[in-house]
Formats: structure tokens, C-alpha cells, sequence
């Protein structure tokens, strides 16, 4: 009887030590990967990648082209994603709160939210290039859009589900039909919310490749022509990691970094909006 | 009688008002109903337009395509052996890895960090959870690969030459890129995501239930293990599928570091391809109607393989979302 203490402590101590170990291998291992990055991109930076175009191979350059087509294919998309996304997401937390069609709405979107981009970037050639028969920006958008949409749907869902119903009955009461109490009450009390939705859904597409790689290709140029491919960063970095050439992986090196601190700024500015929320 | 007139000017006024709102309304729901429907059209749509675009793989190879390991675009010989045993094996090596750190890095987080550093930590993994899978890729290719080549695999290697089976499993010349380091990416990127959930699945356990526990005595790990893991299965067990679910479509970080070779090696040393580095190597490349379409039906199984691992996440899930809400 008396031996059994011992072994449970044992038992115990040695589960805990490995729990502990795991958390530091898991956080050493992703420290290293910020680390690699900020060592090899820092080493890179400097204003020539902000105003020059990608060089040909072997050559001295910078990265603008592809800063620029990121941000226009990445606008162009949240501009396309963010209305149909806020707008089901607001039948499904208002109009249809109740109906199957929500439930059924809810678990799709779920399964969207997951999906492989890269079979998205499929479907977008099949819908969009094949039949204009080539590449062009707008594919792109059109593909990131479709990763911004259940992002935008899920928050925007979640957030007007916690506003209390009380301000809508308030709403009611005074005499203003539904779509009034949800745009002025429902859709201003989740103001935050929302905004972090298409903060955290820029987050999530201005670092995709695979869907990019088929439907907005690559362009070696200055584009601002929508319906021609263009040049995007996640893209350019692919190009240029698995090239033989120093200049073009010291560019790729640079533009990870600056996708790594987009994608990171982004979800901190996200999480202090609805921070104080969490924290109660 | 003037009063009167009045009124009824009013009435006619307020029917009016209140006619447009209902029509403004109607119109206001019927648009966020049509968004709705649209996110269902989306995923039917993508469906569809797989099928489409795999006819021609499909009706020329049929059954055969998925058994098939040989792939060459010059006889235009197209089989998905390959790639589904690559996609399988990395995915399931990588989950293997994962699953025991990520539930090892939570029970950290709720049982044993100090009170102070559990958010900090706890927003660190979820943030390293939205880094881009190319970052992870690029250092796979110029960081990790080389690392491996030069010191896990001739170490591994010289271990196991002797031991029958496993010399087979560890062989051949030490690339640095190959199926066992993607399925170590792999690993390191779905790790946030296993552990973001655990953590959450695990903060759903009543407090009453592990109090109980600790007050007839149990050590930390023995309330974890016969309260918590039991309590919250389901939900660990839809989290690793979540997981699963990623890295088996996951293309960017595996893509750079697997080496695009078309054959099954019993060695995981050797290169490798899965679905998605095939289609994302391949797809600008392909010429003729065949090749792009045997490129898309392999998008199609992709997406089957995954819609029936992400559904079944997604149920456990709720399951255990009901639960938490009761």
C-alpha cells in the first residue's frame, strides 16, 4: 500500500516534465522559424525593394510589382468577399436564426473555412480562366474572395449572436422595422466584431499561394491591367525560393518576412479590438 | 370635419411608411438570405466544376486511375497512387508528431503554466496558428532540409542499418528533402491548430469535476487523464481531425521540401509528392486536355478525402459545443 504513493507522484512528476517539455519543443521549434525568418529577410531589406521592379535572374531588385499586385488582388477580393459574407451571416444570426437553413448554412461554411485553398484555386480556373482562356488578376481576386466569405460569415454570425436581445426588442419597440434594428442597433453594437472578421480574413489571404498559382499567375512586370495576370507576392516568393539564383531567394526571404509582419499585425490589431471583451 | 380630413391624410401617410418598410425589409431579406444560399451554391460549385473538369481523366482511366502509380505526361499514362500514398503518409506522420506535443503543450497551458504567462502563450500559439504555410515552406527549404541532410539523416541512417525493416524505412542517400521532413513541417504547422483546440476543449471541463477529482486525491496527471482527456475525447478527437483535415491539403509548405517524385519508395527518406504539390508543380506546366484534367481529378480527390475528414471534425465538434452550452 505504502509503495503506491510513490509511484503515482512518479508517475505524476514524469507526465508533467514531459508536458513541459513539449510545450518548450513546440515553442522553441516555431521561435526558431521567426527567428530564420527575421535573420535571412532583415538582411535584405532596404528601399530598393519597395521601389524597384522583381529583377531578371542574376540581377539587383525589388519586390514592388509584386507588393502592388498583392494589395490590389487582396482588395479587390475583401471588396467582393465582405458584402456577401456580412450579409449571410446576418440571416443567419437575424432573419433565420431558428431555420434549418442556418444550421445547414453553418455547417458548409465550416467546412469552407477549411478547405483546401488549393482546390479553390481549381475551381476558380475551371469557372474563370478556362472559359475567358487565360490568366488574369481578377481570377485571383475572385479565388481569395472565396476564402474571404466564410472568415467574414463566421464572426459576423458569432458577433450579432452576443448582442443581447434586449437592444433589439428596444429597437422594435420604438417602431422601426427589422432591417433598421439591425443596421443601427444590431450591426453598430458588433461593430468591432465584424471588423475583426475581415481583419483576421485579410490575415488569412494575403499569405495564400496555391490559389493564386493558377488563376492570377505571375507577372515579371508593372501590371495594372485586371484582366491580365499579375504579379502577387506569395507567388513571386515561391518563384524565387526554388530558383538557383542568391538575389532572387535573398527577395524571397524579404517578401516572407513582409508577409509574416502583415499577417501578424493584422491578427494583433484584430485581437486588441475585441480584446477587452475577452477579458472580462 | 377638416379634423377628420387630417386624420385620414395621416393614416394614409403612416400606411404608406409602413408599407415601404415592409417592402425595404422584404427586399433586405431576401438579399442576406440569397448570401446565405450563396455559401451552400459555393461548395457545390466547387464540386461540380471538379467532376467537369475530371471527365476526361475519368472516363479515359476509370477506376484504374486511383490505383495506378505511374505518371507520365509524355505517353500521357496518368495513376494517383502516388500522390494519395504521399498525401496519406505525410499527413499521417505529421498528425503523429503533433498530436502527443500539441495535447502536451495544453495540458501545460491549463494545469501547469503560472497564471501570468498562460495568455501570453495561449496568444502566441493562436497567432502562430495564421502564419502563411509558404513561411513555413521557405524555412523547410533553406533551413530545416540542409539541417536534416547533414546531421538527423546520416545519424538515422547509420542507426538503423543493422535492423532489418527499418534499414528498408531509413534508407537510401540523405537528400534533405523528402517525404519524412514535409511530414515534420507538417507538423510544426498544424501543431497551433491541435493545440489552439485541445486548449479550448480542455478550458470546457466543469471545474466542479476536476475539484471532485483533486479532493479524493489524484495527482495533476491522473485528473487529466481519467477526467479531462475522457471528458473532452470528442472534441480532441475533432480537433487532430481539424488538424488532419489541414495538412492533408495543406500545399505550400509541402510543395518546397517533398522533391516531386512520382513513385512510392518504401524509404521516407526518399522524395515524394502528394496531391497538392503535384497540382501546384504541375498545373502552369500541363499541356494537353488529359494532363490538366487528370491534374484536377486529383483535386477532386483531395476534396472528397478532406470534405469527409473536415464533416466528421466539424460534427464532433458541435457534439461537444452542445455539450459545453447544456
Amino acid at each position: 500500500m505504502s509503495t503506491i504513493y510513490p509511484r503515482r507522484k512518479a508517475t505524476n512528476g514524469i507526465m508533467m516534465v514531459l508536458c513541459g517539455v513539449a510545450a518548450v519543443i513546440g515553442l522553441a521549434w516555431l521561435a526558431l522559424i521567426l527567428g530564420a525568418l527575421l535573420y535571412k529577410g532583415l538582411a535584405g531589406i532596404n528601399l530598393a525593394v519597395f521601389t524597384q521592379m522583381t529583377p531578371p535572374p542574376g540581377e539587383a531588385g525589388g519586390l514592388l510589382n509584386a507588393i502592388a499586385g498583392s494589395l490590389v488582388i487582396t482588395i479587390i477580393a475583401v471588396v467582393i468577399g465582405t458584402p456577401i459574407g456580412i450579409l449571410a451571416g446576418t440571416y443567419m444570426a437575424e432573419y433565420g436564426r431558428f431555420s434549418k437553413l442556418t444550421t445547414v448554412v453553418r455547417f458548409i461554411n465550416d467546412i469552407l473555412l477549411s478547405a483546401p485553398s488549393i482546390v479553390v484555386g481549381l475551381f476558380v480556373y475551371e469557372l474563370v480562366v478556362r472559359p475567358m482562356g487565360h490568366f488574369s488578376a481578377f481570377a485571383g481576386a475572385f479565388a481569395l474572395a472565396i476564402l474571404v466569405i466564410p472568415v467574414v460569415v463566421r464572426t459576423t454570425e458569432d458577433m450579432l449572436n452576443l448582442v443581447p436581445n434586449a437592444l433589439r426588442e428596444a429597437g422594435t419597440a420604438i417602431g422601426a422595422p427589422r432591417w433598421i434594428v439591425i443596421r443601427s442597433v444590431a450591426y453598430r453594437a458588433a461593430l468591432s466584431g465584424i471588423v475583426t472578421g475581415i481583419l483576421l480574413s485579410i490575415a488569412r489571404i494575403s499569405g495564400e499561394t496555391a490559389p493564386l498559382l493558377f488563376t492570377a499567375l505571375n507577372n515579371q512586370f508593372w501590371s495594372s491591367n485586371l484582366n491580365a495576370p499579375m504579379a502577387s507576392l506569395p507567388v513571386t516568393i515561391f518563384q524565387f525560393a526554388l530558383s538557383p539564383y542568391e538575389e532572387w531567394q535573398q527577395l524571397a526571404w524579404t517578401g516572407a518576412l513582409l508577409i509574416t509582419l502583415t499577417v501578424l499585425a493584422l491578427s494583433i490589431l484584430a485581437r486588441s479590438l475585441t480584446g477587452r471583451r475577452e477579458d472580462r | 370635419m377638416t379634423l377628420a380630413m387630417a386624420e385620414q391624410r395621416v393614416d394614409t401617410r403612416r400606411e404608406k411608411v409602413v408599407r415601404r418598410f415592409a417592402f425595404t425589409d422584404m427586399i433586405f431579406a431576401g438579399v442576406s438570405r440569397a448570401a446565405a444560399i450563396l455559401v451552400l451554391l459555393i461548395l457545390g460549385g466547387v464540386a461540380i466544376s471538379l467532376v467537369v473538369g475530371s471527365w476526361e481523366a475519368i472516363t479515359t482511366f476509370g477506376l484504374a486511375f486511383l490505383t495506378t502509380e505511374s505518371w507520365n505526361p509524355v505517353t500521357e499514362k496518368f495513376g494517383a497512387l502516388a500522390p494519395i500514398y504521399g498525401t496519406i503518409v505525410t499527413s499521417g506522420i505529421a498528425i503523429l508528431i503533433a498530436v502527443p506535443i500539441g495535447i502536451g503543450i495544453a495540458i501545460f497551458l491549463t494545469e501547469l503554466c503560472p497564471r501570468p504567462l498562460r495568455r501570453p502563450i495561449g496568444i502566441a500559439v493562436e497567432l502562430l496558428a495564421g502564419i502563411p504555410s509558404i513561411i513555413y515552406g521557405i524555412w523547410g527549404l533553406f533551413v530545416f532540409a540542409p539541417f536534416v541532410q547533414t546531421t538527423i539523416q546520416p545519424f538515422v541512417i547509420n542507426l538503423f542499418k543493422d535492423i532489418p525493416g527499418l534499414s528498408s524505412l531509413f534508407a537510401g542517400p540523405p537528400y534533405g528533402i523528402g517525404m519524412l521532413t514535409s511530414s515534420m513541417i507538417l507538423a510544426i504547422m498544424v501543431l497551433p491548430f491541435v493545440t489552439s483546440i485541445t486548449k479550448d476543449v480542455f478550458d470546457t471541463v466543469p471545474a466542479v469535476l476536476k475539484e471532485s477529482a483533486y479532493g479524493i486525491g489524484c495527482t495533476t496527471w491522473e485528473v487529466t487523464r481519467n477526467v479531462v482527456i475522457p471528458y473532452t475525447r470528442i472534441g480532441i478527437m475533432g480537433g487532430v481531425m481539424l488538424g488532419l483535415g489541414r495538412a492533408l491539403g495543406e500545399t505550400m509548405a509541402v510543395t518546397f521540401v517533398i522533391g516531386n517524385a512520382h513513385r512510392i519508395s518504401a524509404s521516407l527518406f526518399a522524395p515524394g509528392t502528394t496531391i497538392s504539390a503535384t497540382i501546384a508543380n504541375e498545373f502552369t506546366e500541363a499541356d494537353g486536355e488529359l494532363y490538366t484534367s487528370s491534374l484536377i481529378s486529383l483535386g477532386l480527390i483531395l476534396f472528397v478525402i478532406t470534405l469527409i475528414i473536415l464533416a466528421a471534425a466539424r460534427y464532433m465538434l458541435m457534439r461537444i459545443g452542445r455539450k459545453a452550452g447544456a
